[in-house]
């Protein structure tokens, strides 16, 4: 039942393989991945504490939906394709870039959040009404959803397990500068933390300050430099930046 | 309710794993589990408990045990259950109860792109109602412990903060004791600020600050 780790599994396929029959697989846990790199991070899932039938839940339930016609899997893979490459932290690093270029789209960025970044083209769900919060050298502004996981899809994408995960989410309200330090960032004590709980309907994303050294960059070369976590407010944005920090 | 998922100040959770890139989903199970639950469209009764109540109401050990899309699919599953649209037989066997009646997916390779992007504002514009509160005001996270569904943090209730911001009028989110919606209730939400000695004591930086969204049955004036 198990795939070659070598071979690589279609989305096609990984469903059929489920309509072949699910009840045969629980002995044995070994999942198929589309793609090489998400091979290890499913062994690392066992150290997580994820019950190593999950994966096979899913695909039985897939299977299942499809064939009493309840869900197309074209409209899975649509899904996908879109939160993996059409919306993300890329959209937000986008709308920072363009912020630190252009004072006037800042300070509409700041009076109104969903206008501004509607002018991008950016918006929808989870992001229907949006506060975006300035850093400065005097004031660090971090977001948090201590309740759930609400989190700005539009511009950020789906939150990162570590924005889901309880350790974050009970610790960043009590010692904010505690987790920032986990995250390798160490606040001066004059500088004021600003934590943003989002309890209602409103998503925050945080402008991060503009790392010295930057002058005369492109935007798309700015945007580079911005990360996911420094718009959520666990990072800053340094002139080594990258999408993969 | 005073459930687990309602965690703000807690400090016995651990140290934060950080995944260091910036990938949506870290295993092909995670990707199918959300493009399932995005392709489900709606099915059941319109009268249902809120989604999120419904997370909360995990004996806790669950909830804090169970991964974020394992959590979604346990509960899409069981509402699928409950709705007489999936059987436990079928989940086992992993095939379709022949007998089933063939759907039509409501959700399709065609609209599931304007699904996903379409601006569904939950401002209410439709109705006026005048403000309780104004910007600057001092105000009071009520002391309640509903055990429904709450947008009130524990952390923050019987504590004072300012009002940072008005947002307009939304639907209040929480709920009926057993996790159904109340009769609608469109009041003003505003964002409150609360300094952290406020609600951590002395201890706490003196320049630090938390705020939330509340709605005005949340608040009272201090």
């Amino acid at each position: 039942m198990a795939n070659a780790p070598d071979k690589p599994v279609g989305r096609r396929r990984f469903l059929s393989k489920a309509a072949a029959g699910t009840a045969g697989l629980v002995a044995a846990p070994r999942i198929g991945s589309a793609r090489p790199e998400l091979l290890a991070n499913e062994q690392d899932q066992g150290h997580q504490n994820v019950p190593s039938d999950v994966a096979l839940r899913v695909k039985a339930l897939e299977s299942i939906l499809v064939e009493k016609g309840m869900v197309d899997p074209a409209t899975i893979d649509a899904v996908i394709e879109t939160y993996e490459s059409k919306i993300g932290p890329r959209n937000g690093a986008r709308v920072v870039a363009r912020a630190w270029l252009d004072p006037a789209y800042r300070k509409r960025l700041l009076a109104d959040g969903t206008a501004a970044i509607a002018e991008l083209g950016y918006g929808g769900s989870q992001g229907e009404h949006m506060v975006v919060v300035e850093n400065t050298p005097t004031v660090h502004n971090l977001v948090v959803c201590t309740l759930c996981s609400c989190y700005p899809w539009p511009v950020l994408g789906l939150p990162p397990t570590w924005y889901k995960s309880a350790p974050y989410r009970s610790r960043v309200v009590i010692d904010p500068r505690g987790v920032l330090r986990e995250f390798g960032v160490t606040l001066a004590d004059d500088v004021q933390v600003r934590v943003w709980d989002s309890t209602a309907e409103i998503r925050y994303l945080v402008l991060p300050e503009r790392p010295p050294g930057t002058e005369g960059l492109t935007e798309d070369a700015l945007a580079a430099l911005v990360t996911r976590n420094a718009m959520v407010g666990v990072a800053k944005v340094t002139g080594r930046g990258g999408a993969a920090a | 309710m005073n459930g687990i998922h309602d965690m703000g100040g807690m400090q016995d959770m651990g140290p934060i794993e950080v995944r260091e890139d910036e990938r949506p989903f870290h295993a092909e199970w995670e990707a199918r589990a959300w493009g399932l639950i995005r392709a489900t469209g709606p099915f059941g009764p319109t009268r249902r408990r809120n989604f999120r109540y419904e997370h909360e109401i995990l004996p806790p050990a669950q909830y804090l045990q169970m991964q974020y899309y394992e959590r979604f699919i346990k509960l899409l599953v069981e509402r699928l259950i409950a709705a007489k649209l999936l059987t436990q037989a079928e989940l086992d066997s992993g095939r379709a109860d022949s007998a089933s009646p063939r759907l039509t997916p409501r959700v399709t390779p065609a609209n599931i792109a304007e699904q996903l992007t379409r601006r569904r504002s939950l401002r209410r514009e439709d109705v006026k109602i005048r403000p309780q509160f104004k910007v600057g005001q001092r105000v009071r996270a009520r002391n309640i412990n509903p055990v429904g569904h709450t947008r009130l943090p524990r952390y923050m209730r019987g504590h004072r903060g300012t009002i940072v911001a008005d947002h307009g009028i939304f639907d209040f989110q929480d709920t009926d004791a057993e996790g159904y919606a109340l009769p609608e209730r469109p009041q003003h939400v505003y964002t409150v600020g609360f300094t952290a000695r406020e609600l951590w004591g002395d201890a706490a930086n003196a320049r630090d600050t938390v705020h939330a969204e509340l709605w005005e049955d949340h608040l009272e004036r201090a």
